[in-house]
């Protein structure tokens, strides 16, 4: 396997969509930073990002075109080494400059799969659709002079299904970035049975390039991720739909979405959380889930009937979020959707009310900001935090006490299952690709 | 010399700074300056000339032809005189030496001498061009990104070497803590919010060569600032035309000025020999030693500089400016205060303004009026010197002040 070989032609499937931009970014400069190398100056390096938009493909141009710009700009210590001959490249602002024009001149925006077929490396983030990924395979791999090799952002559909389906020969790996790429640490790394061994060592050489933290999942439908996220959202909606019995919905799901992040100091609430990946794709990860999971149901109702009537989440292309469960003003949450009604509620008018009912955080209780910003100190002052949880006597407490127990069984279940090679796994996924400030199988509960 | 005015140094560190928002520019920085020193002189009525210091508005802020800026503020500054001087971060002091000769030479009584300098219109990484021209372009291919902060970590990496480095890394962190305890009484200091409990422990990171320099850190450096400074020159007949008390005023008893070949390196790259050369030249003037300054503003622009200036004015033997700083003498309450109200590390160094900022702040010493800032000046030590250098060590004006 020749790593340099493999990455001068590659195509980005899906390109400009908000995982493939990340993508197009973090393998573009991986490119350049390869072909500025004096041994490779003679090369001519392409990475072709396929989308089906011209609109979203001009806005995918000027996002890369602005955060190499950064990039070239932290690194001009570097940079400068590089370009140490070019005696015209005197200032940082010339250097940035070829920077950023080296960079861009690897870039070939385009609509149609044809370029492709010259690619030996082919990433793939079009939608979590796995007939629409098949397709794709199948043409390129038809087509192609190269035998190319396919990494898949899938978080969710079973690599070998895809490899049978596609008939890539084990030329397919899954390499699940987590969002948004550029920023997240986190990577899956999917291996098929039948994925070939160069393809393998491959991935983790490009994983390791691009500083990234490489946690390897079995070939499970849905992986470690989101193997624990769609249980840990059913989880949280159920919960939400038993309170509604006493309470008015939109309470319910305040309360919920309360208890996850704050009792349990997390980063957001699960309904936040949800709404930030989509409520869409939430159910439509599920529907790819649940046919490969024996023992359960993965579904919810609640998230077929808020795309029913048009509630979807998600995010808008500045990366602000579009209202789902939750409504948002400048990131802020500021009202909650009542589906009976079809609108939403301003929480002013039942916040107060719904903490009394929770009760007062804990004596002890750090936000997760602070968790997290002070690692030394973190494990003992979240053990601090759980301890005095567990005494407590409020609906508060014992929702979030609850609540870990069954994120804990989750983490355990994805070992028992074989989708985690460890504990340790399970932990890291949730620490580094959820921003936890705790694993899910801790000793804390 | 009478009615000093510093506006803030604003950049990172400052409150109210913010790099999105839109910020005071060349103008409103000239205006408020030289408002505040005439509101204090008597108006523009009494100023015959103006002198105005700046290094770079014609890369930072797309402005050449800066003299123009002088009547903007005032009516009564048209068609008077005006002359623009540039010495990259000397630029001050030489506004300073050309009022003072302007005075001397008698064809003014009163001339407002006003510094200035708009830099956080551009990022650090594009800053670093733009000041590199205070040294030679011919060296800025082989120079560092970060082109003077380089020139001073090659300097401190030959100081480690030869007098020691954990002496010397431990004063520079003591030399940012005073500039930090000094800013913080100073309500214009651009370090005025600096809350960190132990600034000498935040100082004491090692460098790191990837990300930035191998002998020094950013602590080690003066500031990027927005900011502007004027003062009056008067002679003995321009101070009764402005109506200011003696004791308001303070006396300039010493000039010395001395130039540096830009495209030569130093001799030795462990010593400031044009700065030598320059405060000699003034103290000789005055007719006084150094036992006899009650404070000094040098110029920090990095620790290494503000410790090897101790040096060159010949308080420390060479290599021994890490020890004076040690024991304390530079300290506010030390035997001889340097930088009260901050320095270029911790006040800020609005580059062109930075000279006439170090002499307003003598003024205000001298004068009683450093509000909180205030050290005691002892009457048998009336004497203060400011050094304001340009580049590495290229162009050096250094003043000796008489409290009257």
């Amino acid at each position: 396997m020749d790593y340099n070989e493999k990455m001068e032609n590659v195509s980005i499937l899906g390109a400009a969509g908000k995982m493939g931009s990340g993508i197009v970014l973090l393998t573009i400069v991986e490119m350049a930073d390869l072909s500025l190398k004096a041994e490779n100056k003679s090369k001519t390096y392409v990475l072709n990002a396929v989308d089906i938009s011209q609109k979203a493909l001009s806005g995918l141009m000027k996002y890369i075109n602005a955060q190499v710009v950064k990039i070239a700009e932290k690194k001009i210590v570097q940079l400068r080494k590089i370009y140490e001959d070019r005696a015209d490249l005197i200032e940082n602002s010339d250097i940035i400059n070829e920077y950023v024009m080296d960079v861009m001149n690897i870039l070939r925006p385009v609509t149609t799969l044809e370029s492709t077929y010259e690619s030996n490396l082919i990433f793939e983030a079009a939608s979590e659709n796995p007939d629409l990924k098949v397709k794709l395979f199948s043409q390129i791999n038809q087509n192609s002079t190269k035998k190319p090799w396919f990494l898949t952002n899938t978080s969710s559909i079973p690599i070998h299904e895809l490899d049978a389906k596609a008939n890539l020969e084990g030329r397919i790996i899954g390499f699940h970035f987590y969002n948004p790429p550029a920023v997240q640490k986190l990577v899956e790394i999917i291996n098929a049975k039948t994925t070939v061994a160069d393809l393998s060592e491959f991935a983790l050489m490009y994983a390791k390039n691009l500083r990234k933290v490489v946690v390897p999942s079995n070939d499970f439908a849905g992986f470690i991720g989101n193997g624990h996220f769609m249980r840990d959202a059913i989880y949280g909606m159920d919960q939400a739909v038993k309170l509604a019995k006493d309470i008015p919905f939109v309470e319910a799901v305040y309360m919920i979405n309360k208890v996850t992040q704050d009792f349990m100091v997390r980063p957001m609430g699960i309904f936040q959380l949800i709404d930030y990946v989509g409520v869409d794709v939430c159910q439509y990860i599920m529907k790819v889930m649940n046919p490969h999971v024996k023992d359960e149901e993965i579904h919810h109702n609640l998230l077929d009937m808020y795309i029913d009537m048009g509630v979807r989440g998600g995010q808008n292309s500045d990366g602000s979020q579009k209202d789902g469960f939750l409504k948002y003003e400048k990131g802020k949450v500021t009202a909650i959707y009542n589906p009976e009604v079809k609108e939403y509620v301003a929480i002013d008018t039942f916040a107060a009310a719904c903490d009394d009912r929770l009760g007062k955080l804990a004596s002890s209780h750090i936000t997760w900001k602070s968790a997290v910003s002070n690692q030394k100190t973190r494990l003992d002052v979240l053990r601090t935090y759980f301890n005095e949880l567990k005494e407590m006597n409020t609906v508060g407490a014992a929702l979030a006490v609850n609540y870990l127990k069954r994120s804990k069984e989750i983490g355990l279940k994805l070992v028992a299952d074989n989708v985690a090679l460890n504990t340790d796994d399970v932990n890291t996924v949730l620490l580094t690709g959820f921003f936890h400030a705790y694993g899910p199988v801790n000793d804390f509960i | 010399m009478v009615g000093g005015y510093n506006t803030i140094s604003l950049g990172t560190g400052r409150k109210e700074f913010n790099p999105k928002k839109e910020r005071p520019g060349l103008l409103e920085y000239i205006q408020e300056a030289g408002r505040g020193t005439l509101a204090k002189i008597g108006g523009a009525a009494v100023v015959d000339e103006s002198v105005i210091s700046n290094f770079m508005a014609a890369r930072y802020n797309n402005q050449g032809h800066l003299a123009g800026f002088i009547p903007a503020i005032d009516e009564g500054l048209k068609f008077k005189p005006v002359v623009r001087v540039e010495a990259a971060c000397g630029s001050g002091g030489l506004g300073l030496a050309t009022s003072i000769k302007t005075v001397l030479a008698g064809s003014a009584e009163v001339v407002l001498a006003l510094g200035v300098e708009v830099q956080n219109t551009v990022k650090a990484v594009y800053g670093a061009d733009i000041l590199a021209g205070a040294g030679y372009f011919k060296e800025r291919k082989t120079g560092h990104a970060h082109f003077f902060p380089g020139k001073f970590s090659d300097r401190a990496g030959i100081y480690y070497a030869k007098y020691g480095r954990e002496k010397t890394r431990k004063a520079m962190a003591v030399w940012f803590k005073n500039a930090i305890e000094n800013a913080r009484l100073d309500p214009t200091a651009q370090e005025h919010h600096n809350t960190s409990a132990s600034p000498e422990a935040v100082a004491s990171v090692e460098p790191n060569a990837k990300s930035f320099l191998e002998h020094i850190t950013v602590f080690d450096c003066s500031k990027v600032s927005d900011g502007a400074a004027a003062i009056a020159i008067v002679s003995e007949e321009g101070l009764k035309r402005t109506g200011i008390a003696l004791k308001d005023a303070v006396e300039i008893v010493g000039l010395g000025q001395a130039e540096y070949d830009i495209t030569a390196p130093p001799e030795d790259m462990t010593a400031l020999e044009t700065t030598a050369v320059a405060v000699k030249k003034a103290i000789d003037m005055a007719g006084i030693t150094i036992d006899d300054l009650a404070t000094v503003e040098c110029h920090d622009c990095f620790s290494i500089a503000g410790i090897m200036a101790t040096e060159a004015i010949g308080f420390a033997k060479p290599g021994e400016g890490p020890d004076f700083v040690l024991a304390g003498n530079t300290s506010r309450t030390g035997k001889v205060p340097f930088n009260t109200t901050g320095g270029l590390c911790g006040w800020g160094h609005p580059v062109g303004a930075t000279g006439i900022h170090q002499a307003v702040t003598i003024w205000m010493q001298l004068t009683g009026h450093a509000g909180n800032s205030q050290i005691k000046i002892n009457e048998d030590r009336p004497y203060a010197l400011s050094v304001n250098m340009g580049g590495d060590d290229k162009t050096v004006i250094a003043i000796v002040y008489k409290k009257c």
